[in-house]
């Protein structure tokens, strides 16, 4: 059965039945938001999940609604591209780290800065550990310096805030830059990935590495995105070198590797299904040699336990950037090098893939 | 460690080591020669011999300086009859050798010419003849095995990066199964031979033959040393090679060697040398070497003759004794093409316009080897001719672009030859549309029809035309017009009926599987970028390819004939793509046609065969399935228990906050609801 789409944004499931190939199209309307006049970088909900916090390389982060789209405000200050950002659990705090050598703690509700670290070099990743007390921030190398992991502690009162680092991780390669760093289950270690393809475990107490991913089963190309599972007990890393893979995150076992045809920009994982998403794109250089039906901006849907495609989200007119699934599971979100964020609400077909 | 053990660990990691062992040591004297039967002279004399042989042999080289010493006997001071020359280079002495040795100085004295380096071989030559040990025969490999497969696969081999690979194409499976992996088999590309025996690797050294039972060892090999191309005869006894050398003068030809040698033997019989303008006719190939196939064979399985074409000149030679027929070539002014039936020996040829239109374009058909030309056309006002020989040499199709009255633009339109009909009648056909531009032409194989698509991009017809339909036998009709599809090139399958219409290029790939009995399409479907189509030889499925002309989407995918996807394999740096050939079925006709009939006899138990294996499959998929989710549940539930024992200490961390209850908020629940709307009480009155 073939219920062929008109509407080319549409969702497109195959549903694999033993041998047979079937497509099963629901008509998903994404809605198109239109905030930011530069590429995307990094999309995060809420733990509510009913704000959404994008990043561009224009320097203003935007919160929507996650619900309709609508845009809810901007946060103003920095002067670089936003390359990352984090929200605190109760959704009071709002973490960004820009390329203007910066990280900025911002209130959500009145978008007023609360603070500002200012490092020697671009602020790539940020993150708030399980108790919003700490927060890693990773930095890239820059004149004179070389990539770091800093950890800063968080202040109740924004007035006690202070900018010392608690801890300061060098990366044993410091010309490569280390793309996300995110903290492990109870905050005993920081997880790490980046442009050397390796991921490591660090103690965070210490500063020790505890563990470094096999270079035979690991990446072989540089880690662009990292995605930890709610409970902290595994997480998803994309790589250039077109596969996404995951781990154990407390062993740093490899679980499963999903396999795709371009090199993967961003990860992202459902919290209710047992799907996994990936999205990508080849180079900005070579994306003008591609026609947008070659499938290279899909958002693809690939089963966690069998590692098989399922389906793809098309819609995007350039790489995919970043991708962040609600909190419940049932809307998703894309930020594409295009400079739009799609938002998916997921229609009853999608909860009814059989695989 | 034996050499035999040698060569078979050589063998399994892929390297090539005896080849290395046959480049000859170089002696240093290779650019001397010995030149035998001088007449003997006395002292006065010498330097008037000296003289004369130095005159002689400054034509041929340069000669070294001080490089001629001709030996005195010291007690009389006469010459012992021969002389060493040393020239510059090897090659300048093997040019001497072979152009002098012969030479006649006068009645009793002709020269006898050797390398200084073939002295010691000559000198080790036994007086006594001895007969050569009969051996005894050992029966070779079954180089046609692979026909004999249980499940009747085909076979193909693909390069992709460093390596090449051989696969069975089992579509049972939906996947290629390996037969046969090398990195760095080739230097350059793989070729099948026509009739699928063997595979053809061309190396610095040489060409290399590989095929046998089970896998793929080496036959033969054939040294040419730089080999760019090869070529084989259409019944595989025969490997042309060719090798050509940039000129170190830009200004100058590039030099080309041509060798033929016999595939079993791996013996040389003949090679050609020469520029390059020797082996073109003028055009654009001329410059950076010949248009290949320099030597086109005729058709049919006794590779009897094969023909060259150069400026004026159509060259055939034959393979008794790989000489021109008749000792002659044959002149044809202006000639342009030739081109073989492909089962018979008639060469079809093609010369354009002369003298500004008095003289008209001709297209003949040249019975060889008696060069008696069968039929001949006169063709007015012609730019351009195209010949099209159907596969089994019944029709020739003959292109023909014609100016308009203007000469501004063209035309075009067919001449058709029935060459099996007494006299061979000739017919023309034009288009409904004669200013239609011709994309592409392609003959059914073995069929009558043939396949047009014409008109103008983006959106041309795809024509179909039969030779002979069942009211008209003796002229050609139209099928059907297709309009406005979007195709470039045709892709008959081989046992015909079938045509792929493709829009590559442009069309990015644009696939449509159409039905030439019923003039039906069966499937359109469409291979992102594809870049190459090759069917099977038993036209049950096509490959679709994209090669690394492009950057992205490199790999394949095969189909079944009617358009169904089977299976896609990604590659990158996909080079080449190439099904095993199949000799032809020594089956007759006729029965070919009762199979045909009979099918349904014969496809129950290939039937069930395929059931098995889906039943099978779909077995081990579902294991596989259930294995995956064993292992994946043990994950979860580790993961669960780690979560519920650090549960207090993520407490504490959140200062006491219940931290995980909302994990359980986004659980799908099934909440049956009953509600009581309205409830009227009525009282049914009995009747």
């Amino acid at each position: 059965m073939t219920i062929e789409c008109v509407n080319p944004e549409g969702l497109r499931f195959n549903q694999m039945k033993s041998s047979s190939h079937q497509t099963l199209e629901t008509r998903m309307r994404p809605i198109l938001m239109k905030g930011h006049e530069r590429p995307l970088t990094f999309l995060r909900y809420n733990r509510n999940g009913d704000l959404l916090f994008s990043c561009a390389k224009d320097h203003t982060p935007t919160v929507w609604f996650a619900d309709n789209g609508e845009r809810l405000g901007t946060y103003r200050g920095h002067s670089g591209a936003v390359w990352c950002c984090d929200i605190s659990r109760d959704s009071s705090r709002l973490i960004t780290g820009s390329a203007d050598q910066t990280a900025k703690l911002w209130d959500v509700k009145s978008g007023k800065e609360l603070f500002t670290f200012k490092f020697g070099a671009p602020a790539r990743s940020v993150d708030f550990s399980v108790d919003d007390h700490l927060a890693v921030i990773t930095t890239d190398h820059f004149v004179g310096t070389s990539s770091a992991i800093h950890v800063k502690r968080i202040a109740e009162d924004p007035e006690d805030q202070v900018g010392d680092s608690v801890l300061v991780l060098q990366s044993p390669d410091g010309k490569k830059k280390i793309n996300r760093a995110v903290w492990g289950p109870l905050n005993q270690t920081i997880v790490s990935g980046g442009e050397d393809a390796a991921i490591r475990i660090w103690d965070a107490e210490t500063g020790k590495l505890l563990k470094q991913s096999d270079e035979e089963v690991g990446h072989k190309e540089a880690i662009t995105s990292l995605c930890k599972a709610a409970d902290d007990s595994h997480f998803l890393t994309g790589s250039h070198d077109k596969t996404a893979k995951l781990w154990d995150m407390r062993t740093l076992t490899l679980i499963k590797t999903y396999t795709t045809v371009v090199p993967v920009n961003a990860v992202a994982m459902s919290p209710l299904l047992n799907h996994v998403v990936l999205g990508g794109g080849q180079d900005a250089s070579a994306v003008t040699t591609t026609d947008h039906r070659a499938g290279k901006f899909e958002a693809k849907f690939y089963d966690t336990i069998l590692q098989e495609e399922i389906g793809g989200v098309k819609g995007h007119f350039g790489p995919i950037n970043a991708l962040a699934f609600s909190p419940d599971g049932k809307s998703f979100s894309s930020g594409g090098e295009d400079g739009y964020v799609r938002l998916h609400h997921f229609d009853s077909n999608y909860f009814n893939i059989k695989i | 460690m034996e050499v035999v053990d040698i060569d078979a660990r050589a063998a399994k990691l892929g390297i090539d080591w005896s080849q290395d062992d046959q480049s000859e040591f170089d002696t240093g004297f290779g650019n001397i020669i010995v030149v035998d039967h001088l007449p003997v002279v006395p002292k006065e004399k010498f330097e008037k011999l000296e003289g004369v042989v130095k005159k002689i042999y400054n034509q041929l080289g340069v000669i070294k300086e001080n490089g001629l010493w001709m030996p005195v006997d010291p007690d009389t001071k006469m010459t012992l009859g021969y002389c060493f020359i040393e020239f510059n280079t090897p090659q300048e002495a093997q040019n001497a050798k072979e152009k002098s040795h012969g030479y006649k100085l006068d009645k009793s004295h002709i020269f006898a010419v050797n390398m200084f380096d073939d002295f010691d071989r000559l000198m080790n030559v036994k007086e006594e003849w001895e007969p050569p040990q009969a051996r005894p025969y050992v029966p070779g490999e079954n180089l046609q095995k692979w026909l004999t497969d249980e499940k009747a696969r085909d076979q193909l081999v693909i390069r992709s990066g460093p390596d090449t690979e051989v696969f069975w194409n089992d579509t049972r499976q939906k996947a290629p199964e390996p037969v046969h992996k090398r990195p760095y088999w080739t230097e350059s590309y793989v070729q099948w031979s026509p009739l699928g025996t063997y595979l053809v690797t061309l190396h610095k050294q040489g060409a290399a033959v590989w095929g046998g039972a089970d896998t793929f060892t080496r036959l033969m090999r054939y040294q040419h040393s730089m080999v760019k191309l090869v070529d084989f005869s259409p019944g595989e006894k025969y490997l042309v090679t060719y090798h050509s050398q940039e000129p170190s003068n830009p200004r100058d030809a590039s030099k080309v060697e041509i060798k033929v040698f016999d595939v079993r033997t791996g013996r040389m019989m003949r090679d050609f040398k020469g520029s390059a303008d020797e082996f073109s006719i003028g055009g654009p190939g001329g410059v950076a070497g010949a248009s290949w196939p320099v030597f086109r064979w005729a058709g049919g399985k006794d590779d009897k003759y094969f023909a060259k074409l150069s400026k004026n000149t159509i060259s055939v030679y034959e393979t008794e004794t790989f000489s021109l027929i008749d000792k002659k070539s044959m002149k044809v002014d202006n000639v342009v093409d030739i081109c073989w039936s492909p089962t018979d020996s008639i060469l079809s040829l093609f010369v354009p316009e002369q003298g500004g239109g008095n003289q008209p374009a001709k297209v003949a058909l040249v019975q060889i080897p008696s060069k008696v030309e069968l039929r001949q056309k006169n063709l007015f006002s012609v730019s351009d001719c195209k010949m099209y020989w159907q596969s089994s040499g019944e029709y020739l199709a003959v292109k023909v672009d014609r100016y308009t009255k203007t000469k501004k633009s063209t035309y075009s339109g067919f001449e058709l030859f029935r060459i099996k009909e007494r006299d061979i009648p000739i017919e023309v056909l034009e288009l409904d549309n004669k200013n239609d531009k011709i994309i592409a032409f392609a003959w059914e194989p073995k069929g009558h029809r043939f396949a047009v698509i014409h008109g103008d991009q983006p959106r041309p017809d795809v024509s179909f035309y039969s030779m002979k339909t069942a009211q008209n036998t003796g002229r050609v009709s139209k099928l059907a017009t297709l309009k406005a599809k979007q195709a470039n090139a045709l892709f008959w399958s081989p046992t015909g009926k079938y045509i792929i219409l493709a829009g590559l290029k442009g069309f990015n790939g644009q696939l449509e599987f159409f039905n030439v009995d019923e003039l039906e399409t069966m499937a359109t479907a469409e291979h992102f970028m594809a870049t190459d189509i090759e069917w099977d030889p038993t036209g049950r499925y096509v490959a679709t390819a994209v090669t690394s002309v492009h950057e992205m989407e490199n790999g394949f995918t095969i189909w079944s004939f009617n358009g169904i996807m089977l299976y896609r394999i990604l590659k990158d740096h996909f080079f080449q793509l190439a099904w095993r050939p199949r000799p032809p079925s020594f089956l007759t006709a006729e029965k070919e046609e009762e199979i045909a009939k009979t099918l349904k006899k014969y496809s129950k138990k290939y039937e069930a065969e395929d059931q098995d294996v889906s039943l099978l499959l779909s077995e081990q998929d579902r294991e596989k399935r259930k294995a995956l989710k064993e292992e994946w549940e043990k994950w979860v539930m580790q993961w669960k228990s780690l979560h519920e024992e650090e549960k207090l200490v993520r407490q504490n961390l959140r200062d006491g906050e219940v931290s995980d209850v909302e994990e359980d908020e986004y659980e799908a629940k099934e909440v049956e609801f009953e509600d009581l709307i309205d409830v009227t009480e009525e009282i049914v009155q009995e009747s």
